[in-house]
């Protein structure tokens, strides 16, 4: 068989899939992450089928991916409301930073994975699901709730954070020196600050040179500037993701939103790809002597992110049922751990131990967050011993 | 009346009142214009206990249902010494023949011997509206009249397009 004819095929079947994976995934209101994750697992080395013929396109598809789930988190956040949340909730953004980055440092050392390995597992146990959370959060009809704002700020400033996160990563795994890294630091704050100012001022500007009535057209420009800003990101090693992101912090008002309605299913399709790679790439034997210790990061890390929220919503004046709802809302992690890993994977720095406890432990969390954010209320009534009373 | 305003960030804003009661009862506007009405627990008071999605049409009706609950309790009561005159309120739905048309183009009066006493429109009353006022999508049009004079006025003001 002719080897584009090998790709479709197994193209094909990868994504027929991913649908009904994602179907699956629609049915029991669980977000589809992990369960493309699995099905990377099943089909990738040492998995139930070898597809061999794909990684070409797959592995530039993922690229996208990547790029595509950081400009819609840019586009997800206004700069006023990125720069009105580091404002205001700065103090709970950074408890929640010491607090979950340091469950990820301590296992990365403890297993020999040095200052490199603690950097990336810091960011994949502190970066929380925005998508995930924002779902659940209106699926359960909490939009409402008092303490919704306290969780959605906490997420503003993780999205900040990693602006200055992946930067520095970038640098880490190409092995430039600690003065190196603090450089990258210093540039991307500057572009950050850079951005978020004419944001605020010309983001018009920005948003009048991509706009356009016509949808066709507005998808072009809308993806060739991505793409082109990533490159050049990239080619000044600041990240591509970085610079996607700047460029949907960018992009305001109306255009933001008509650009998320556009970009939605690429975004689905191509991030769907980037999941699937990354459990392609991962060794399904690798999962069982990692499984206790993600099991336990898990438990660790969810507590942290309790507590963070608890003690975030505390500050408001919620009282202890807004703060248990704020803390296992906070629980989800998901997309944006597997992007850190993925990155730190692709760069050969870390050992593939480390693919293998990401990969699981996003799945326990991806699961698990949005099941807690659930039954975190019947939980505290029962710990309270107060009986529901009508709540119209 | 003093109304709080909580931005959410990548969600959209959340607009509220604290009654009397002490209870919340609120509007979240999302971003893309879909509008919920939340109100909040009596157990939980930082809780929601309901959050009901309403469409752009919905949420005006019930607008102008809050806006003008006194004047339909006087009208209903005015008319209660009437035998066989009651009162109803017609929502100006969407794709309605007569939504941005005057009221005059209804004919009302003529065909059903119903009168027209009042438009609700975003909680303001327009009383006895005269015969050049426009009708818009949403408007809660109260007739008076006759059972059978209502349900025509009904089957007018209803008719598509």
């Amino acid at each position: 068989m002719e080897a584009t004819t090998l790709s479709l095929i197994q193209l094909g079947i990868v994504f027929f899939g991913l649908g009904f994976l994602g179907r699956l995934a629609g049915r029991i209101g669980m977000s589809p992450v992990p369960l493309y994750l699995l099905g990377g697992l099943a089909f990738g080395q040492g998995g139930l089928v070898n597809l061999g013929g794909i990684d070409d396109f797959a592995h530039i598809a993922s690229e996208i991916g990547v790029i595509l789930l950081l400009l819609m988190l840019g586009l997800e956040y206004t700069a006023k409301e990125l720069v009105t949340g580091l404002r205001q909730s700065w103090l709970a953004g950074l408890v929640d930073l010491v607090l979950n980055m340091l469950p990820g440092i301590a296992v990365a050392l403890i297993l020999g994975w040095g200052p490199v390995g603690a950097l990336v597992m810091a960011g994949i146990t502190y970066s929380s699901s925005s998508g995930i959370i924002a779902k659940v959060l209106a699926d359960l009809g909490r939009l409402g709730n008092r303490e919704t704002p306290v969780i959605l700020s906490i997420l503003v400033i993780e999205d900040l954070a990693m602006a200055a996160y992946l930067p520095i990563l970038t640098a880490v795994l190409a092995g430039v020196s600690f003065l190196g890294g603090l450089t990258a630091l210093g540039i991307s704050l500057a572009v950050i600050t850079v951005v978020l100012v004419g944001a605020l001022r010309y983001g018009h500007m920005v948003s009048n040179l991509l706009d356009s009535p016509d949808r066709e057209s507005f998808l072009l420009k809308l993806l060739g500037a991505a793409l082109l800003v990533a490159g050049l990101a990239s080619a000044l090693q600041v990240s591509a993701a970085v610079g996607a992101f700047l460029l949907g912090i960018a992009i305001s008002g109306g255009t933001a939103e008509n650009a998320t309605r556009v970009l939605e299913p690429l975004r689905d399709l191509f991030a769907a790809m980037f999941f699937v790679l990354f459990g392609l790439n991962t060794d399904p034997r690798t999962i069982p002597p990692v499984l206790g210790v993600a099991l336990l990061l898990a438990l660790v890390t969810a507590l942290t992110k309790v507590a963070t929220g608890w003690w975030a919503a505390q500050r408001q004046g919620i009282a202890v049922p807004g703060r248990a709802r704020a803390g296992a809302a906070l629980i989800a992690r998901g997309e944006f751990s597997i992007v850190i890993a993925g990155l730190a994977v692709a760069s050969g720095a870390v050992p593939g131990e480390l693919a293998a406890l990401a990969t699981t432990y996003v799945l326990i969390m991806a699961v698990s967050g949005p099941v807690a954010a659930r039954y975190v209320e019947p939980l505290v009534r029962l710990v309270q011993g107060k009986k529901p009373e009508p709540a119209i | 009346m003093n109304i709080e305003e909580t931005p959410l960030p990548g969600i959209g804003v959340r607009r509220e009142l604290r009654l009397a009661t002490g209870r919340r009862v609120g509007v979240v506007t999302h971003r893309d214009g879909a509008t919920e009405l939340i109100l909040s627990r009596i157990d939980d008071p930082d809780a929601c206990a309901a959050s009901i999605p309403l469409s752009a049409e919905e949420a005006a009706a019930l607008g102008s249902l809050l806006g003008s609950a006194q004047l339909i309790a006087q009208l209903t009561a005015e008319q209660e010494n009437v035998s066989g005159i009651s009162t109803h309120q017609i929502m100006i739905r969407k794709g309605s023949a007569f939504a941005g048309r005057t009221l005059g183009e209804t004919q009302m009066r003529t065909v059903t011997g119903t009168s027209i006493v009042a438009l609700l429109r975003d909680g303001d009353v327009i009383g006895s509206p005269r015969p050049d006022a426009v009708l818009h999508v949403g408007d809660l049009v109260v007739i008076v009249g006759t059972d059978e004079g209502l349900a025509a006025a009904a089957q007018i003001l209803q008719s598509r397009l």
